[in-house]
């Protein structure tokens, strides 16, 4: 494999603590080293900013929900379907883009890993089948558990060990990462047509709590010490007084620790956190909840969050909160798609105009920014749209703009036609805080890598590291004040290497690297108990053969497996 | 305004998407340069001139721009589609998407056109002095924005799924339509002077439908209200009204419910 030498760019690296000094960056056989040969080609990034490929903590950008979504939204496609010139195939799709334009797309804004936020187990090979056809990125997806009848039976007798083993036996049938909960109990119970909006609503029939859920989910990820920690979506989402429930869930982490030999710290990682932090008891007098969110956020210490930041876009919101996309549809009256996933999850699936006429739209844009200036520790607080249910995440660049600089934000708030309200219902206008460019490689790089447990790997350029590194053309010391410009500047690497590989040169796709799925192969002790239940509930409830569950390893021929001893004397 | 005539001189083996044939990508460019315009062939790219002569040179807008397409336009798709001012003509039949998502300006057909067109029509005049395919003047797949605006006038039949999700602007049929009238209207109106096959105004909310002739099965959700003496577009005459469609939501003006119409001319 060929050598580079990456010379005289401005370096932002959070992980060995370079805030865009200058300094060469050295690349051999698909790893970042000290020094090469004097044969290395040489890439000129004078007036250049360098840091490691971004990591994506939270997208829907595989499996059956979006691919649902592609399908029965034709009209995403008609006006956003093109061919580039070179090896790239036609791109499709604008808010639920093809498999290719999504892996094209990631590349061009210089990432290098997603994380595909929630795989139905049960449907875990067409995620598996649509991860593989992405080009480029690497990719992992985490199963969903939430509302799963194994996990809700097991919890509510505290069955922690139980659960533990269950979880590694999904992780392994699904070729999953780690543990992702939608709408803890509301999904299942929305098989009543009932939801859970507060962490202590029951569950029908099952008689147990969020709470017990997203506790037990904490402590059996803890007892596997996986690399990631459980992922959650929480319930009440995008309902105003919700910030309540919000931190009330944040609350069941404190005094749990984690445990793991990947360098993770956190125990909960909240996503998508501008949902949940609404004030107000309805839409008349909705407001910002970011600040009391992200007080607490800010304290507790073994909490990650990430934004899930409004785009003002047309868009589709698809989420395994089945009941959250009926109650969407109820609002805006477009079509509304619903699945349900037998013993394990649901699905929905509603197009949605964020009009920044509109006075709500307009605050939840707010919000979602407010919740990333809040944060004391960008290690701990990450950019994403929720892509696509808040934004596509072809956005990025929108929002590091407004993020970044105080005048873009500021037209943009003082352009909304309801601008007053907004004014009044949020706190975006008081806030100055400019995002530097080391902080977005903290919210981007750095932070998200150690917050899946990658940080060996990913998210810094230190020697011994992946050599995913992205170029863009900014100058530090010229950075641009325009919106626009700091948009079209993320919006297109100057080059991107995946693996010591170049794959992205000049905003061009030239290369479509090597891709690799990542999954978590977790050890635990034979339990006989767990084995049994899964043989009954296959016999009694499931539409498939136990046999025929599993993800077999043809649909994820470039597999990397991260192993994890769980086994207990 | 300024004349631009295209002759067909070869046709093309699948279809030709002219994505760029209407006076808003003509404006401003002589002949040369219109020849050079990209249009689609499956996923190849070829231009404008490798299948029309082109003679003449647009206005220096669209709306001083005025095209003449002559020759066999049966493989060509997007004619006049987008336009926003100017004039077209074509002297042929057009294959789908011809005069959609059209925003101003005058389109006239010489011809039959296929289905999927003038959809979500949202100003201007199309005219079709032919018979019309499905579709027309409907929504794009999956899409609930329809037709809102601009005059859409069929000289001939119309296929089914004809307005669908339309919202505004006006639509007259001077012949028959298969199924499917007007599904899922929220305003606008449309003037059948022929007859309709069946479902007409299904999950209708809002708008007018008009029929001078019969239609082969009523839908259940509609109900006679009385008699109106009315003039549709010139002729005179009198319509049982109808009110509908019943099983749908309706939206409320002034503590009144707002229903959609139906007349059946007698």
């Amino acid at each position: 494999m060929s050598e580079f030498i990456i010379k005289n760019g401005h370096v932002f690296d959070p992980v060995q603590g370079i805030k865009g000094d200058k300094k060469d960056i050295a690349v051999k056989d698909g790893k970042i080293i000290d020094k090469v040969g004097s044969g290395a080609k040489v890439i000129d990034a004078k007036d250049k900013t360098v840091m490691a490929g971004a990591l994506e903590v939270h997208a829907h950008v595989a499996g059956p929900k979006v691919n649902a979504g592609r399908w029965y939204r034709p009209e995403d496609k008609h006006f956003d379907s093109h061919k580039k010139p070179g090896i790239t195939r036609i791109e499709g799709g604008k808010s639920i883009p093809t498999v290719f334009k999504t892996g094209y797309e990631y590349a061009r804004l210089g990432f290098t890993f997603a994380m595909e936020a929630a795989m139905p187990p049960l449907y875990a090979r067409h995620v598996h089948e649509e991860i593989h056809d992405t080009p480029i990125i690497d990719e992992a997806a985490l199963p969903v558990f939430g509302n799963n009848w194994f996990i809700l039976e097991y919890l509510k007798n505290h069955e922690v060990e139980n659960t533990a083993a269950y979880i590694a036996w999904i992780l392994r049938q699904t070729k999953g990462y780690g543990v992702k909960c939608v709408n803890p109990g509301g999904t299942e119970a929305w098989a009543w047509g009932l939801n859970c909006l507060t962490i202590h609503d029951p569950v029908p029939y099952f008689e147990i709590t969020p709470a017990e859920i997203i506790k037990g989910l904490i402590e059996a990820n803890e007892y596997l010490g996986l690399p990631h920690s459980m992922h959650l979506h929480q319930n009440d989402l995008g309902n105003p007084g919700n910030y309540k429930t919000t931190i009330d869930s944040l609350r069941l982490a404190e005094g749990i620790k984690a445990t793991n030999n990947f360098g993770r710290e956190q125990v909960l990682h909240s996503t998508h956190l501008q949902f949940h932090s609404y004030k107000g008891t309805n839409w008349g007098d909705f407001e910002s909840g970011a600040k009391e969110v992200m007080d607490y956020v800010n304290k507790q210490k073994n909490l990650t969050i990430d934004t899930g930041n409004v785009t003002l876009d047309e868009t589709t919101t698809m989420t395994a909160d089945g009941p959250f996309e009926h109650h969407l549809h109820g609002l805006n009256h477009l079509k509304w798609f619903n699945v349900d996933v037998e013993l394990e999850t649901a699905a929905g699936i509603v197009p949605f105009i964020y009009d920044p006429n509109n006075a709500v739209f307009a605050s939840q844009w707010a919000v979602g920014l407010e919740i990333a200036l809040y944060a004391k520790d960008p290690m701990r607080c990450f950019i994403t749209t929720d892509h696509p249910n808040a934004g596509p995440f072809t956005r990025y660049p929108r929002v590091y703009s407004w993020l970044m600089s105080k005048k873009c934000r500021d037209e943009r708030l003082h352009s909304f036609k309801k601008a007053d309200k907004v004014i009044s219902a949020t706190n975006l206008a008081t806030l100055d805080r400019e995002i530097t460019l080391y902080e977005l490689a903290q919210m981007t790089r750095a932070g998200p890598a150690k917050c899946l447990g990658l940080s060996k790997d990913y998210g810094g350029l230190a020697a011994g590291m992946n050599a995913d590194i992205a170029i863009y053309n900014i100058n530090p010391d010229k950075f641009p004040s325009d919106g626009p410009e700091i948009e079209k500047a993320f919006a297109n690497v100057a080059y991107l290497f995946k693996d010591g590989k170049i794959c992205v040169e000049g905003g061009k796709v030239v290369d479509m690297g090597h891709k690799q799925t990542f999954w978590v192969d977790a050890k635990v002790n034979e339990n006989k108990q767990v084995m049994h239940d899964i043989r009954e509930k296959f016999l009694r409830y499931y539409s498939v053969n136990e046999n025929n569950y599993p993800v077999p390893e043809s649909y994820a021929p470039h597999q990397h497996i991260i192993g994890v001893d769980a086994t207990k004397a | 305004m300024n004349t631009v005539t295209l002759t067909v001189k070869k046709q093309p083996e699948l279809y030709l998407e002219c994505e760029n044939v209407n006076p808003d990508a003509f404006a401003g460019k002589k002949a040369d340069d219109i020849a050079k315009l990209g249009a689609y062939q499956g996923k190849e790219m070829s231009t404008v001139g490798d299948y029309f002569t082109i003679t003449g040179e647009a206005g220096a807008t669209a709306a001083d721009t005025k095209i003449i397409v002559n020759g066999d336009c049966t493989k060509m798709k997007y004619l006049g589609a987008k336009m926003t001012a100017g004039e077209m003509i074509v002297n042929s039949a057009c294959d789908m998407y011809t005069g959609s998502w059209m925003k101003g300006g005058k389109l006239t057909i010489n011809g039959d056109v296929h289905s999927f067109c003038g959809l979500a029509l949202a100003g201007g005049e199309f005219t079709i002095n032919g018979n019309a395919g499905n579709y027309l003047g409907a929504a794009y797949r999956g899409d609930w924005r329809g037709m809102s605006g601009g005059v859409l006038r069929v000289k001939g039949n119309a296929g089914s799924d004809v307005a669908s999700f339309m919202t505004g602007g006006e639509m007259i049929i001077g012949g028959d339509v298969d199924i499917h009238l007007g599904t899922h209207m929220e305003g606008g109106k449309i003037i059948l002077k022929g007859n309709a096959n069946r479902r007409v105004g299904g999950q209708l909310v809002k708008g007018e439908i008009y029929v001078f002739g019969k239609i082969n099965v009523m839908m259940p959700g509609y109900k006679p209200v009385g008699e109106v003496d009315l003039e549709v577009d010139g002729t005179k005459a009198t319509f049982v009204e109808y009110i509908g469609d019943l099983g749908e939501r309706h939206p409320k003006r002034k503590g009144e419910v707002v229903y959609g119409k139906l007349f059946m001319k007698k």
